[in-house]
């Protein structure tokens, strides 16, 4: 099967140049593979941070009335880590996927505008370092804090000069402008790629799904920074200038900023997530040995999410006191969200059913993402029934919740993802062995954790206190939650230990080490600069499928 | 910090047991025991019920497919049948949560409007709750009251209905009341007035939290509700009415008081003490807490409060003023006689 169709053997070697050149490469790089390749490490560098913080909070909260951080500590973690997260991790973990992959897949020779890819990488790095900065410049010349700590969403008016002294506050809302600008260059360099750069023969139908969903969430991205940026730089303005846009003290609203915060940060879930949709629709038709179910309606469910999901926001504002009717609203369009987002998890199951699964480690976290996701979906239906978020919003419960999405859900698929695409990007094998241990470390460690916080808000447990008192019914739980910090964390060093192991000695993975169909698998691994000698031609969505079974190939069929 | 912090929660553990009466402290939401928390009990039971069954169907068929369609040592290496889709089954398995979405937005619909059009009674009630970085200022604009951290509300019975309406403001950042077995919670943000409702069925103390992250302190702003029959509720505003208790045996150390800064934030009526930055403190010693429920409210615990707040609560905005001890013992032997 490892034959290489579109790519001659002999990939030109050269003699090994030495680092300072080496560093020099890679920094000048305009490769859409070299700069996929920093984004994933620059994230998985601000994931091992933003996980420290969430283990350090853990320890807080292990027992009532610890002592371990002091309150403005912990208050800066909590606003790092899911700032970290978000902006840090999550969006660069897919701008990396985007620009590796895309390219490959369509069958191109690199992004359409690589200098503007380049400026994107940067500007997400200088962001993110702009960020960090700020433990040691934010106590600014009064001496006012160090890291920002008003929580990722930063309320306003907590923001405002009058709560919010010194300059923590101000690299926050800079480095996410800063970041913001990076993400909007990366997708409009993915929309125009997928639009003008696709091979012969691919049409948008014939697309791989992955390939899609990028489409669908850049062109989110493009529609939701806007009002993200917007309202940073009316802080700003506020902070600097004394507008008093949210300066509730002058006449400003509080909830304005709400409202232009989850315009965003809505459809943010959903950039976020789709991505991890991506990556499992690649990932679980191939090692179930069949076509994706309903791909027709995988991508009408995908653009259907992205749709909705511009119009969820304010589900995260019901107890702000809106009419009747907003509450009701809201309530209707967040549970029809999960209406497509039902559909998909369906037609992976439908993909899996009838097929012969192989248990690689990229489709146990496949399998695992499955499960964890349809917990959270529900409770994401359970969160959208306003009485009952009047109830658990704001506490442990939803912080159950979108730990449920975002790494039960996401960071599973994500991990199936480095798994899947490792040997591709590397030529070199991960340890199926290791990976199982990562695997099962990862699920223990998970459901220890976050399990337990589901009852913890039900029980009443606000989030983001540094501290509690005993006999409130939060203890165990408290206990367990932070138990689970140590399986998680061994799991990731499962991880670590993994790449470190391949990249010095990893068995060769030849060009498609899992019989895929995808046309990045027809080239050799690691792809060349120019990822294909000669241009690809497609007549079906899987192009090595119909080369490897000629006598039955998709395209009679599409 | 560290060991004051400790102090602090060793005192606080005293407390729970000293205070255990009636005490309910696990805000547990299926255990309502008033009527918004309980409609958003009902719904959520629907809800529950609704989702455990699609869990089972959903996860039950996921794992079927697993075992079943797991693959085999002995295979016969080919690959299985390509089966692209099915518009039948997708059309199947769109219909059918349409439908489900339909009967809980309708349930929702209902329970909103049960919670938030509900007519109040004119013989509500009346109580403003304005939130401060980090404690609750309470008043009662009809019956002229004004005391911190602790809501007194007349119990409801089926013979003698007692509502209680809350008008929700703040006077700095956005804070969020919520108290889980009496009503969800809802945002306490300055310059956009909320409401909201209890009409508590059972006599006791209900703790909550302020559930909107507000600053450095807000693990520590709870709010203890205090439902009791409707005579011990009128026996306590009566109390809480009357001035200030001045004691001629006090009067030096009423004197050092109110020559102490302590007045340009603390009011106490009857005395030229009216400040508004900090809880009214006419009748401190009839409240069981210090600094928004931080440790019990005893005469040992308000000296070391007023010696130093933030040993106590670090980051609260009640500087530790120096006093020297025989300052410090006229301070706290004058509000120690605010019963």
């Amino acid at each position: 099967m490892a034959t290489t169709t579109y790519f001659p053997e002999d990939a030109v070697k050269t003699e090994a140049p030495s680092l300072p050149s080496k560093l020099h490469e890679w920094i000048v790089t305009v490769d859409h593979k070299r700069l996929g390749i920093m984004y994933i490490a620059s994230a998985l560098f601000f994931f091992a941070v933003a996980g420290v913080m969430a283990a350090l909070m853990r320890i807080q909260l292990a027992y009532p009335n610890n002592t371990f951080l002091p309150p403005e500590v912990f208050n800066r973690l909590l606003t790092m880590h899911g700032t970290t997260m978000v902006f840090l991790v999550g969006m660069p973990f897919f701008a990396g996927l985007a620009n590796y992959l895309t390219p490959l897949m369509i069958g191109a020779r690199d992004m359409a505008f690589p200098r503007l890819n380049a400026f994107g990488y940067w500007m997400f790095l200088f962001g993110g370092i702009l960020l960090y900065f700020s433990y040691i410049a934010g106590e600014g010349l009064a001496g006012h804090g160090s890291a920002p700590d008003v929580g990722w969403f930063a309320y306003a008016p907590l923001t405002e000069r009058a709560f919010s002294r010194g300059t923590s506050t101000d690299y926050w809302i800079l480095s996410i402008i800063l970041k913001g600008i990076g993400t909007t260059a990366s997708a409009i360099n993915t929309i125009a790629t997928i639009i003008s750069m696709r091979c012969k023969g691919m049409t948008l139908a014939r697309m791989p799904l992955f390939v899609w969903l990028m489409l669908v969430v850049s062109s989110m991205v493009v529609f939701v920074m806007p009002p993200l940026t917007a309202g940073q730089i009316m802080l700003l303005l506020d902070r600097y200038l004394g507008a008093h846009f949210f300066d509730t003290q002058a006449g400003g609203s509080a909830v304005l900023w709400q409202h232009f915060f989850w315009l965003f940060g809505h459809p943010e879930v959903y950039i976020l997530m789709l991505p991890g949709f991506a990556c499992a629709s690649e990932i679980i038709p191939v090692f179930s040995r069949k076509p994706m179910f309903g791909r027709a309606a995988m991508i009408g469910a995908t653009i259907g999410i992205g749709m909705v999901s511009s119009s969820v926001w304010a589900h995260h504002m019901f107890s702000i006191g809106m009419s009747t009717s907003s509450n009701i609203f809201f309530a209707a369009s967040s549970m029809v969200v999960g209406l497509p987002t039902g559909v998909k998890i369906f037609n992976w199951l439908g993909t899996m059913y009838g097929g012969k699964i192989r248990f690689a480690t990229p489709m146990l976290f496949c399998i695992g993402f499955l499960f964890q996701f349809l917990i959270a979906g529900l409770t994401g239906v359970m969160l959208a029934v306003t009485p009952f978020d009047w109830q658990v919003t704001d506490s442990y419960f939803v912080v159950a919740h979108f730990h449920y999405v975002l790494l039960g859900g996401l960071l599973f698929t994500l991990f199936g993802a480095i798994y899947y695409w490792f040997p591709k990007a590397t030529g070199k094998m991960l340890s199926e062995t290791l990976g199982k241990w990562h695997f099962w470390l990862l699920v223990i460690g998970f459901h220890l954790t976050f399990d337990t916080q589901h009852f913890a808000g039900m029980l009443g447990m606000p989030r983001r206190i540094y501290t509690y008192a005993a006999g409130r019914g939060w203890d165990g739980m408290n206990l367990i939650s932070s138990i689970g910090v140590i399986f998680q964390a061994a799991a990731v060093a499962c991880l670590a230990w993994n790449i470190i192991r391949s990249l010095r000695n990893g068995a060769p993975a030849g060009d498609d080490p899992w019989d895929a169909w995808t046309l990045e698998w027809s080239t050799t691994s690691p792809p060349p600069e120019y990822n294909f000698a000669i241009q690809p031609e497609v007549r079906s969505s899987r192009p090595l499928w119909d080369l490897k079974h000629p006598e039955d190939p998709d395209w009679r069929y599409e | 910090m560290g060991s004051s912090s400790r102090l602090a929660g060793q005192l606080f553990a005293t407390a729970v047991v000293a205070c255990g009466q009636g005490l309910h402290s696990v805000g547990n939401i299926f255990d309502p025991q008033a009527t918004p928390a309980e409609s958003a009990y009902n719904v959520s039971l629907l809800m529950l019920a609704i989702c455990a069954a699609i869990f089972v169907v959903v996860g039950g068929f996921l794992t079927f497919t697993i075992v079943r369609y797991r693959g085999r040592q002995k295979d016969d290496g080919r690959e299985p049948a390509q089966v692209y889709g099915s518009n039948r089954i997708e059309i199947a398995w769109t219909v059918i949560p349409v439908l489900i979405v339909l009967v809980l937005t309708m349930a929702t619909a209902r329970a909103v409007v049960e919670v938030q059009n509900r007519r109040m009674p004119a013989d509500a009630l009346q109580v403003t709750v304005i939130g401060h970085q980090w404690w609750w200022e309470i008043r009662y604009p009809s019956l002229g009251i004004v005391t911190a951290n602790e809501l007194h509300v007349p119990l409801s019975t089926a013979a003698k209905p007692a509502v209680a309406f809350l008008t929700l403001d703040s006077a700095d950042v956005a804070h969020s009341f919520w108290v889980p077995q009496l009503a969800g919670k809802t945002d306490l943000i300055p310059g956009h007035v909320n409401t909201m409702w209890i009409d508590p069925r059972q006599a006791g103390t209900f703790l909550g939290n302020c559930a909107e992250y507000c600053g450095t302190q807000h693990a520590n702003m709870l709010i203890r509700v205090i439902v009791e029959p409707p005579a011990d509720f009128d026996k306590w505003a009566a109390a809480q009415k009357l001035d200030a208790a001045s004691e001629p045996r006090l009067e030096s150390a009423q004197s050092a008081f109110l020559s102490l800064s302590c007045i340009n934030c603390h009011a106490v009526s009857g005395t030229p003490a009216k400040g508004t930055f900090g809880p009214d403190l006419s009748h401190l010693m009839s409240r069981a807490t210090l600094g928004s429920g931080r440790i019990p409210n005893t005469v040992e615990n308000l000296r070391a409060w007023v010696k130093d707040p933030q040993a106590i609560k670090h980051g609260n905005l009640m500087p530790n003023m120096q006093l020297n001890s025989r300052e410090l013992d006229e301070v706290v032997a004058y509000l120690a006689s605010l019963k």
